[in-house]
């Protein structure tokens, strides 16, 4: 059984003018100990999707239908203490900015100790020796003297490794990433995800890693979930994704990174821009700009389906164009 | 490039020619501080003794992490800084001897910039064409208001926007479309010169590269020459000509594009090269650097990268390294100057869309 399931997961906004739907009916699982890669662009649901499993949506966004499961347990519906006792002790967060995410009033040490006081039986004295160990592993130098430092002592690469800290605490079995390594310079960026890796071996911990940076996910995840527009347009494990691209969004986002070493005059460009929640299109919400499309695109709209047989290794699309039922019958519905 | 470019160029055509470039910023605490406390004045070294060359219709970038001063190089350049020492030259003329709108502003018209974040650098107050049209109406490039808008509307079709978006306010374009109308902004003045000062890195991937092309096309269409500052290689690579790498204020390597990413000299270079994320999934382990950059106030004696070198000698940590000639640009570095460092050549990758 996966650690953590999500079925049919959906995200609505209420407003004025209507209620957008954030996220649409978005399904996937992560196993013990794997990395999932959630990677598209701003606004494409990524970050909702992650705070709605660690239950922090912030109002008025509400999970309007589906189901959240970990380990087996439903925790969508749980209320708020139930799953703030989950949420820490057996899923860590890790956000994008480590500056915001670390208060500015308290020492590290402090903020650790908290943690883990909050969740582990450990006394006192025995928080403070862990909070110090932890500091360690997550390779801050001098960490006897800098546990009693405060955010703002840190660099930038620093205080992240120190959110890492914090959300190793309890020793959970998921950590959601979200943009951890964004706000931070490339060669910052190498160590952050070199450390994650390693913990998440050394540990054990399956890895919800959302972000819009492909170069993170080829290097760390196991599987790759490509949204678009509120859904999953591609699902499978990273190689497939990444070198043999089914779906024509993620194909066209392949081509449009630069790679150094790499000659080319003009960058595959996607003409056009993601449409607004209000405004997706009917049919596959990447119809308008997808080079491929042809008329039921337009109309009906794709869900994900295995690709090549049904292997493992097979990546799961959500794509017309290789629906082979469809296009041995010609047309349908 | 097929088609013949539209002006003259050649090799030797410099456009652009910075000189011991140097910005030092006063960050000492306020005068009573200093007055009572006995603090002592403080200044920041941002840019250091940066020299580099721009031939015409060429694009040169410079690279670095947060805080080595290519923003700054960039401000100098375009005088929204006056430098503290060093000479900045467009064309023959030394542009920080200018004084006044006299003198500067036949010059000004020639250069313009673009800003990293769309959200922050249009008027939200101001519909598009009036945007636009004000480097028109500031240089009296056209007169007369029909004249001007279709000057506008031919803008904006130039960067692949329609000309009737002009009555629209910046908050009705997303992020893409805003950097469009920002580089539609630079180019009203007809501009030869254009500092990017990190143009891309606020879009989505999808959306930089349309950004990306756009600023190619427009190169080749209008000769225009880029000064290009970014801290993502990969997008370096794409649109360079030529590259300069910064650290903590100085120049440390530039060299012809292709060469530098094939053969990096300088060990911080090769440090930046070996972070680059894989994306072709070869396998190759990113070699992630022990340490930070350090702070520019109190910067490292010596080479300023010693300490985080694996090649530092003692010499390294007492004495600054000259320019070096390399075989396509200059290096600052001893182990290099002495030959004591390995020699790197990054394999070639194969071309793109092998499959």
């Amino acid at each position: 059984m996966a650690l953590l399931e999500v079925e049919n997961l959906r995200i609505e906004i209420p407003g004025r003018r209507g209620t957008l739907v954030a996220v649409d009916d978005v399904s996937f699982s992560i196993g013990e100990g794997e990395v999932l890669g959630v990677v598209g662009e701003s606004g494409a649901g990524k970050s909702l999707t992650g705070a709605a499993v660690i239950g922090l949506l912030e109002p008025p966004c509400r999970i309007a239908g589906g189901q959240i499961r970990f380990d087996g347990r439903r925790i969508d519906n749980l209320p708020y203490e139930k799953l703030r006792r989950i949420r820490g002790r057996h899923i860590g967060m890790v956000f994008q900015d480590p500056l915001t995410s670390l208060n500015p009033l308290y020492t590290v040490g402090r903020q650790l100790t908290e943690t883990i006081l909050t969740h582990t039986d450990l006394s006192e004295k025995g928080a403070r020796k862990r909070a110090i160990e932890l500091l360690q592993e997550v390779g801050i130098p001098a960490a006897e003297r800098r546990v009693d430092q405060y955010p703002h002592e840190f660099s930038g690469g620093m205080r992240q490794r120190v959110v890492i800290a914090l959300a190793l605490c309890a020793n959970p079995r998921l950590i959601i990433a979200d943009e951890p390594t964004t706000a931070l310079d490339v060669s910052i960026q190498a160590q952050i995800i070199t450390l994650l890796k390693r913990l998440c071996r050394e540990h054990g911990a399956a890895v919800m890693l959302v972000t819009h940076d492909m170069g993170v996910i080829a290097e760390t995840a196991d599987r790759v979930a490509v949204m678009y527009a509120g859904r999953i347009a591609e699902v499978g494990p990273v190689a497939e994704v990444v070198l043999r691209a089914k779906h024509p969004y993620t194909e066209g986002l392949m081509g449009s990174i630069p790679l150094v070493g790499h000659d080319v005059e003009q960058l595959t460009q996607i003409d056009g821009s993601m449409p607004r929640l209000n405004a997706i299109p009917p049919g596959c919400a990447f119809n308008p700009r997808c080079p491929k499309a042809f008329e039921r695109c337009r109309r009906q709209r794709p869900e994900l389906a295995p690709v090549d047989g049904a292997g493992a290794e097979a990546s799961w699309t959500a794509c017309w164009l290789y629906d082979d039922a469809a296009q041995r019958s010609g047309t349908d519905g | 490039m097929a088609e013949a470019p539209a002006r003259a160029r050649r090799e030797d055509d410099l456009l652009v020619e910075v000189e011991h470039l140097a910005k030092l910023f006063d960050v000492s605490p306020p005068f009573l501080n200093r007055l009572l406390q006995g603090e002592k004045r403080v200044l920041l070294t941002a840019v250091d003794d940066v020299s580099f060359r721009i031939p015409r219709g060429k694009t040169f970038s410079l690279v670095g992490e947060s805080g080595c001063g290519k923003s700054t190089v960039a401000r100098l350049v375009v005088g929204l800084h006056r430098p503290t020492r060093g000479r900045i030259v467009f064309e023959g003329v030394d542009m920080a001897g200018l004084e006044g709108r006299g003198e500067a502003g036949p010059l000004r018209k020639r250069l313009q910039m673009i800003f990293q974040d769309p959200y922050a650098s249009l008027n939200p107050r101001w519909r598009v064409a009036d945007i636009i049209a004000e480097p028109i109406r500031a240089h009296r490039l056209v007169s007369g208001r029909r004249a001007i808008a279709a000057r506008v509307g031919e803008l904006l079709e130039q960067v692949g926007l329609a000309a009737a978006d002009g009555e629209k306010f910046p908050h009705e374009f997303s992020g893409g479309q805003r950097q469009r109308i920002s580089i539609a902004r630079a180019l009203a003045s007809n501009p030869e010169f254009l500092v990017c000062d990190e143009p891309t890195s606020a879009l989505d991937v999808s959306v930089q590269a349309q950004i990306l092309n756009l600023m190619k096309s427009l190169q080749r269409e209008l000769g225009l020459t880029y000064l290009f500052i970014s801290h993502d290689l990969a997008v370096v690579y794409h649109i360079s000509d030529y590259v300069g790498v910064m650290y903590l204020g100085r120049l440390v390597e530039w060299g012809e594009a292709k060469a530098l990413f094939r053969r990096p000299q300088h060990p911080y270079t090769r440090m930046l090269l070996d972070a680059i994320p894989d994306l072709e999934m070869t396998g190759r382990a990113r070699t992630p650097v022990a340490g930070e950059v350090p702070s520019p106030i109190a910067p490292p004696s010596g080479c300023h990268f010693h300490p985080r070198c694996p090649f530092a000698e003692e010499r390294c940590r007492r004495e600054a390294p000259q320019a070096l000639a390399t075989a396509a640009g200059e290096v600052s570095c001893h182990a290099v100057a002495e030959g004591r460092l390995p020699e790197v050549e990054r394999a070639a990758r194969a071309p793109a869309g092998e499959d």
